[in-house]
């Protein structure tokens, strides 16, 4: 049975008992959602004037940025014809939450809220606003498992973004530490360095930022140099995340968003 | 023994998804590891009360939620809780009769044999947890089992469940 599921023969019966456990999973997640509800409810008008304020100014602040983001994009994609190398297309996001709920200490699993439904597919990547945070390992009826960067059992390619140097970061089992386990002790790597997601093995879109580079290690006699770095992504805190539809992907979620749609003209 | 001298089901079933949802409530993070194994623990509870109700077969069914639940390899908890259920119902007579205290350490050994067979089965898959941490669910089991035995003891004694 066990071998059947390393090769996903038991998803279905993986779907059919989630729906049984989705109630558990609903009541954990209960206390948390009320506090937010009531803390939400019982805010003053001061302070939600303030919130807004500052949410305002904010948003104006990035529209600044996205404006001559627009112009870099056109920029870079004048640039790329120049090389005659592809098009890279935008990508599409959609919001998810976290669904408080803790699974084994050992490895770094969430559950998030947005399922098949919502055209979420195998290995798609999940981020928070500040870099990447993992993978979909799991997606079912009743929810979807995540695995992080972290876990022990996770590897992601990546690249220095200041010199273009690409290299594998794994998980460590600590929640605010990957290492760079295969770069040679003359690699020009330094702390502080922004390590960005490079698009090899096609799970993760490029460009993304991981993490930052806290401390390079030259130890004498050892042929790889230990390397560690810090996920920029908010890894233990974030509660909205972000689910990244890139490439070939984005046509599945216009599908599946059509059929929806279609749906519910059929429903009405 | 017929189905209809059969009490109490309802109260075995909420025991059950209480267990779950203790195993999956969020803890702060230097308590995550020493979190009971709550499912096995209500699981050994019944099988040594009613060991012609509650058994290996329930025991399957529980650890394979449990496998669900905690997105684990599918039959991993599955495994180990036949194994567990086997062992206590074979040994429910004399175990009955010891005192907690000698009742909990056998619990803590059946506990360590239920984490390392999960043990087993990360280190087939590639995973293996590293650190000692691993052996402390076993242990703040049996420091719990006391508690766990005479709160669903007097719950089956006052809901009269056979």
């Amino acid at each position: 049975m066990t071998l059947d599921h390393r090769q996903q023969h038991m998803q279905s019966l993986r779907a059919g008992l989630s729906l049984l456990i989705a109630p558990i999973e609903f009541l954990v997640d209960l206390p948390t959602d009320l506090g937010r509800w009531i803390t939400e409810s019982l805010s003053t008008r001061q302070t939600l004037l303030e919130e807004n304020t500052r949410l305002h100014s904010q948003n104006l602040l990035m529209q600044a940025r996205s404006l001559k983001n627009a112009d870099l994009e056109a920029e870079n994609q004048r640039l790329r014809e120049l090389l005659g190398s592809s098009l890279k297309v935008a990508d599409r996001v959609l919001i998810a939450e976290l669904i408080k709920v803790e699974l084994d200490p050992f490895k770094h699993l969430v559950r998030i809220n947005k399922t098949q439904q919502h055209g979420v597919y195998l290995d798609q990547p999940l981020l928070d606003a500040h870099g990447i945070m993992g993978q979909v390992i799991e997606t079912v009826p009743a929810h979807t498992t995540v695995r992080l960067i972290t876990d022990p059992g996770h590897s992601i390619p990546v690249q220095v973004s200041r010199n273009g140097l690409r290299t594998i970061a794994t998980g460590t089992g600590k929640i605010n530490q990957i290492n760079l386990p295969y770069l040679p002790n003359n690699t020009d790597i330094r702390e502080g360095d922004l390590l960005v997601t490079s698009g090899l093995g096609g799970v993760y879109p490029p460009g993304y930022p991981v993490a930052h580079v806290t401390e390079v290690n030259h130890v004498a006699g050892e042929e790889f140099a230990q390397i560690k770095a810090e996920p920029t992504a908010h890894l233990n805190r974030s509660r909205e995340v972000l689910l990244v539809w890139s490439g070939e992907h984005i046509k599945t979620l216009q599908q599946v968003t059509q059929s929806d749609r279609e749906g519910q003209r059929a429903d009405q | 023994m017929q189905i209809s001298n059969h009490q109490g089901g309802g109260l075995i079933l909420l025991s059950f998804i209480v267990a779950f949802m203790l195993t999956v409530v969020p803890l702060p993070e230097f308590m995550q590891f020493i979190r009971p194994e709550w499912s096995a623990l209500v699981l050994l509870y019944w099988c040594m009360a009613l060991p012609d109700r509650i058994g290996v077969g329930i025991g399957w069914i529980v650890g394979l939620l449990l496998d669900v639940l905690t997105g684990t390899l599918l039959g991993q908890h599955a495994l180990a809780m036949t194994v567990i259920a086997y062992l206590i119902i074979n040994l429910h007579q004399r175990i009955r009769i010891f005192p907690l205290w000698q009742q909990a350490a056998i619990i803590w050994m059946l506990l360590n044999l239920y984490q390392l067979l999960l043990l087993w089965f990360d280190g087939i898959t590639g995973q293996p947890p590293k650190g000692l941490q691993f052996w402390l669910p076993p242990i703040s089991g049996m420091i719990l089992w006391p508690v766990v035995f005479i709160l669903l003891r007097r719950l089956r004694r006052h809901f009269k469940v056979k």
